[in-house]
C-alpha cells in the first residue's frame, strides 16, 4: 500500500474508533483493541496490553496514547498524526457545533429544566469515578493518610476558597510516597 | 492574550490528568472557575454533554471552553493543548517510559499521586453537590432529594434490579425528572 493510503486508512480507522466511544477511557481500549489487533493486526497483542499499562501511567486521554502509539508503528511520524488527529476530529466537531447552539437551546424552558437534573446526575457521576478509583486503593497506612490529608485539604480549599493549585497537591503527595518509600521501602522493603 | 491562557491553561491540564478523564474535570474545573470562563453550572451541563457525545471528556470540555472563549481557534489550541502531552510521551517516551516504570520510585510516586487524585475527585464531587444543593446560601430541597433519588438509583438499583444503571442511562433519567420537577 502506498504511504498515503497507509496514512488516509489510519486516519478513517481512528475517526471510526473516534466517533464511536462514548463515554471514553475504558470502553474505548476494547474498540481499539478490535480495530487495531484483531481486525487488522497493526499491533500484537501483548503490545496492546503494554500500551494499556503505559496509558494508565501517562497523563491525558487513554484514546489519544493509544491513537499515537498505533499510528507512530503503522506510519511513522506522520501515521501517529493522521491517527491523533482523526481520533479527536469527530468530537471536535460535535462539541464546536453543540458550543454554538447550546446558548440557544437553554431558552427553551424544557430543555433548561432537563439540564437542571442533568447538573444534579454530573455530581453523582463524579462520586462514581470516584468511587472506581477508591476501589483499586492500596490498602496502605500511608496510602490511607495522602488520601484523608488530601480530601481535608480540597475540601478546606472548596470552602474556604485557599489559593493552592491542585497540581501542586499532587506533585507534593507523589513526592511525600517518595520520601516514604526512601525512609522506609528502600532500605527494609515497607509494607 | 486569550489564545496563550487557553494554550497553557489546557497544556497544564494535559500534563497532569493522570487517573482517567474526571481526574482532568477537576483541574479543568479550577481552570475554568478561577479564571471565570464558565459557570460552575455550564461546566455541569458539559460534563454531560461530554459524557453524551463521542470523544475523551477532556478533549470535549477543552473544545467547548475554547470555543466560546474564542471561537475556532480557540477550540483547535485548547484542544492541540489538551493532546499534546500525551502524543508526546508515547511519541517519544514510551521506549524509556518501560523501563522506568518498573522503577520502585516511580511506583511509590505514582502511588501517591493516586491516593491524592481519588481524593480530589470526592472533593470535587462533593463540592459539586454542595453547591447544587445550598448555592447561594439557601438550602434548596428539592435539588437534595432529587439527588439522593438519582444517587440512590445509580448505587443503589444495581443489586435491586440486578443491572447496573449506565451513565448515560443515569443522565436521560435525570433529564426526564428535571424536566418533570422543574416545568415544561
Amino acid at each position: 500500500m502506498s504511504k498515503q493510503g497507509k496514512l488516509w486508512e489510519l486516519f478513517c480507522v481512528f475517526f471510526r474508533v473516534g466517533l464511536f466511544t462514548f463515554g471514553g477511557g475504558y470502553a474505548m481500549i476494547s474498540v481499539v483493541e478490535d480495530a487495531c489487533v484483531d481486525r487488522r493486526g497493526w499491533i500484537t497483542r501483548s503490545e496492546m496490553d503494554d500500551l494499556v499499562v503505559l496509558a494508565e501511567a501517562t497523563p491525558g486521554p487513554i484514546a489519544i496514547n493509544c491513537a499515537t502509539f498505533v499510528g507512530n508503528r503503522q506510519g511513522g511520524l506522520a501515521g501517529a498524526l493522521a491517527a491523533t488527529f482523526g481520533m479527536v476530529l469527530p468530537s471536535f466537531l460535535v462539541i464546536l457545533l453543540i458550543s454554538r447552539v447550546l446558548d440557544c437551546c437553554l431558552e427553551i424552558r424544557l430543555i433548561a429544566s432537563a439540564f437542571r437534573g442533568i447538573k444534579l446526575a454530573v455530581g453523582v457521576l463524579i462520586l462514581d469515578a470516584a468511587r472506581r478509583l477508591l476501589r483499586r486503593r492500596k490498602r496502605s497506612v500511608l496510602w490511607g493518610s495522602i488520601f484523608a490529608a488530601s480530601l481535608l485539604l480540597m475540601l478546606a480549599i472548596n470552602l474556604f476558597a485557599l489559593q493552592l493549585s491542585t497540581v501542586v497537591l499532587m506533585l507534593g503527595a507523589a513526592a511525600l510516597s517518595m520520601l516514604a518509600y526512601g525512609i522506609g521501602g528502600a532500605g527494609g522493603g515497607a509494607q | 492574550m486569550i489564545l496563550t491562557e487557553l494554550f497553557f491553561g489546557f497544556l497544564r491540564v494535559g500534563c497532569f490528568s493522570f487517573g482517567g478523564g474526571y481526574a482532568a474535570v477537576a483541574l479543568i474545573r479550577e481552570l475554568v472557575l478561577s479564571r471565570g470562563w464558565l459557570s460552575e453550572e455550564m461546566l455541569a451541563y458539559m460534563i454531560a454533554v461530554s459524557e453524551s457525545t463521542p470523544g475523551p471528556i477532556m478533549v470535549n470540555l477543552a473544545t467547548f471552553v475554547g470555543s466560546t472563549r474564542a471561537g475556532l481557534p480557540g477550540a483547535l489550541i485548547a484542544s492541540l493543548a489538551v493532546v499534546l502531552p500525551a502524543f508526546v510521551i508515547i511519541l517519544l517516551l514510551s521506549a524509556v517510559l518501560k523501563r522506568f516504570m518498573g522503577n520502585p520510585w516511580v511506583s511509590a510516586g505514582m502511588e501517591g499521586l493516586k491516593a491524592c487524585i481519588s481524593a480530589v475527585i470526592l472533593a470535587v464531587g462533593l463540592d459539586m453537590i454542595r453547591s447544587n444543593c445550598i448555592g447561594g446560601g439557601a438550602a434548596d430541597w428539592t435539588a437534595l432529594l432529587l439527588t439522593l433519588a438519582l444517587g440512590f438509583l445509580y448505587f443503589g438499583a444495581g443489586p435491586l434490579f440486578k443491572r447496573k444503571l449506565s451513565p448515560l442511562g443515569l443522565i436521560g433519567i435525570s433529564a426526564l425528572l428535571g424536566a418533570a420537577v422543574y416545568g415544561i
